[in-house]
């Protein structure tokens, strides 16, 4: 308050028009996306508006960031890797309404990803889908979704994938069992798989958003690694939310708000895909399918309900991905 | 001074036993602020100490009985344990022997460079642990500078306990060696001279004369070490690989519950973690003064 204030004597002194600050929390793999997002969001805000307005960025692990928020951090606005996460803000503070997810299109998630593979180059392996990852030969890595809520994704579409190929809940538990049997190392974050699997050298086959795995060649280059999209996979949708509570106590719920819904400008939908998200705007996902192999995606709705549910069943202490690992258990 | 003597009412009547005694055994200090520092003491400790560990209580308090024995016994809870005390006692005992040569070492002999290996031995002190971690990995991975020959020998370091035990033992090695040292550097040499001419070898001497005073502080080091070692959460986490099961550390599982918004579960491992340290830390505690108080009985 004190330090606002302070903010806007210094404006109103330097006779600069006062400006609104946001601050956005959001997980560790969107500081380049956001970077330009926020640039382009400012120059268009003061085009339309006259006012400036500035963006302060977070990035951590999404449940950590999640758990920052619910202990006080004053977020405007959250933009996490996935809804469970805000919904906990929203049952564990109440800082925004439990329905939060259907007040934006495309179920609040304005740009969306997927679960690929990244193999060594010249895929040595020859892994071309989801059932050379259950070979014997292969070893898979993959963070602990139990601490990544990225990698949630990838369970959950390795999940789907035995789901739809043979139909019943039984057999996809045993694929998934036979997968993390031939994961060495779980580490805690997408990073630390990034790093076990490249400066390591361990793992024939890295687990990746389909964002990040382009960011790994950008900074490896392609003589490294590529990129092996499968048949089918999960449509990995990371949200964004208005924090209500916050907004309306910095009074700022107008610009967060224009902020949010600026993303599906079309202009925005290509500052997602320059930067390896998939557009949910159709004529821009077009401009961009040359980038963006085509594969077809299920939903979490399809096959696990909602994120409670996926969250009950599989990731709570006690669920299918703890049965893996029970002594005795199939990934022993 | 009225929130401390609150404070002091607030600790439990054990703690007011144990200090009533001891301050009617010993004379009054001729020292003055007793009270003022101990005052000080009391709310320090309190607010750095206690407040924050009786929050974590409360918060398992939420819980019910079977709940807590329910989240503290699962066996992957207690896999962890075995893991992290395991590890923690086995790189507290290396770091016992080696941290007491190493101290011996730059206590006694004259080298060129004894300052800068002097320096050397804080360096797990100051390094960010996430740092320790990532350059342990680089090493002992199967593509590192030791890792590679290991492999070609058949052993596995990173991403295996044995990982654990490496990084544990990095971390610890300062503890021993900044305890011992400057007991050593006061124990006069002339000790040792005087049982060589009275006829003792070189380790009957070490074993009989030097060594009875140096376990006292050993026995410090070895705490301190252990008790950093249960806690170690940033450089293990990236050479243990974290499976279920096997090379999972307990902090990792209280980080995997809070990850899941279970803040009761965690704290119901952390409790257990502390309980159990206490215990171990008390234990080690009691073992030092009874060293100490054997050995003033001797000289």
């Amino acid at each position: 308050m004190v330090r606002t204030l302070g903010l806007a004597l210094a404006f109103a002194a330097s006779g600069a028009m006062a400006q609104t600050t946001l601050l956005n929390v959001s997980y560790d793999p969107t500081r380049e996306l956001y970077q330009a997002y926020n640039a382009a969001f400012a120059k268009a805000w003061q085009a339309k508006t006259g006012e400036k307005v500035s963006i302060r960025q977070s990035h951590g692990g999404s449940g950590r960031q999640a758990r920052s928020v619910i202990d006080g951090l004053e977020a405007d606005v959250v933009t996490l890797a996935l809804a469970y996460d805000i919904d906990e803000i929203a049952a564990k503070a109440k800082l925004l309404p439990g329905n939060w997810q259907s007040r934006l299109p495309h179920a609040s998630s304005p740009y969306v990803s997927t679960v690929v593979f990244l193999v060594r180059k010249g895929n040595p392996k020859r892994i071309r889908d989801w059932d050379d990852l259950v070979r014997a030969d292969v070893s898979v890595i993959t963070p602990n979704p139990k601490t990544s809520g990225g990698a949630r994704w990838n369970y959950l579409a390795a999940w789907g994938y035995a789901l739809r190929k043979s139909g019943g809940d039984a057999a996809a538990r045993d694929f998934v069992g036979r997968l993390y049997a031939n994961v060495p190392v779980l580490d805690t974050g997408a990073r630390g798989s990034t790093t076990t699997f490249v400066e390591r050298g361990i793992g024939d086959v890295l687990l990746s958003w389909e964002n990040e795995a382009f960011l790994a060649i950008k900074e490896l280059g392609p003589d490294k690694v590529e990129i092996v999209v499968p048949s089918l996979s999960i449509r990995a949708e990371p949200p964004v939310a208005l924090v209500d509570k916050v907004v309306d106590r910095h009074g700022t719920r107008k610009v967060a708000e224009a902020y949010l819904q600026w993303w599906y400008t079309p202009e925005a939908q290509e500052i997602a895909a320059r930067n390896y998200y998939r557009p949910t705007d159709a004529a821009v996902l077009r401009k961009y399918e040359k980038q963006f192999p085509k594969v077809t995606l299920f939903t979490l709705g399809e096959h696990f309900g909602d994120w409670q549910q996926a969250q009950r069943t599989h990731f709570a202490d006690g669920g299918t991905f703890d049965q893996l690992y029970k002594p005795g258990g199939k990934a022993q | 001074m009225s929130s401390s003597a609150l404070i002091a009412r607030a600790l439990d009547p054990d703690g007011a036993r144990w200090l009533a005694p001891a301050a009617s055994r010993r004379p009054r200090p001729v020292l003055p602020g007793f009270g003022l520092s101990l005052g000080v003491t009391l709310v320090y400790l309190s607010l750095i100490v206690l407040v924050p560990l009786s929050a974590a209580f409360l918060k398992t308090a939420q819980m019910s009985w079977p709940a807590f024995v329910d989240a503290v016994t699962a066996p992957r809870v207690v896999a962890s344990y075995r893991l992290t005390f395991g590890m923690s006692l086995a790189a507290a005992l290396v770091n016992a022997v080696f941290g007491l040569i190493v101290a011996w070492v730059l206590v006694r002999y004259p080298f060129p460079g004894r300052r800068i290996a002097d320096a050397l031995v804080d360096l797990p002190f100051a390094l960010p642990t996430a740092v320790a971690g990532i350059a342990l990995t680089g090493l002992f991975a199967p593509n590192g500078w030791f890792g590679a020959p290991l492999a070609q020998a058949g052993i596995k370091v990173a991403f295996t306990p044995l990982g654990v035990f490496v990084a544990l033992t990095f971390i610890g090695l300062p503890f021993v060696v900044r305890t011992v040292q400057p007991v050593l550097a006061t124990l006069p040499r002339e000790l040792e001279e005087a049982a060589t001419t009275l006829g003792a070898t070189g380790a009957q001497a070490f074993a009989r004369v030097v060594f009875p005073v140096v376990l006292p502080a050993l026995l410090t080091g070895f705490a301190l070490a252990f008790a950093r070692a249960i806690g170690e959460y940033g450089s293990v986490i990236f050479i243990a690989g974290n499976l279920p099961m096997i090379s999972e550390i307990t902090p990792l599982v209280i980080i995997t519950k809070l990850e899941q918004y279970d803040y009761a579960g965690a704290t119901a491992v952390a409790v257990v973690m502390l309980v159990v340290s206490f215990a171990l830390l008390l234990a080690i505690n009691l073992l030092q003064a009874w060293t100490r108080r054997r050995l003033g009985a001797q000289v």
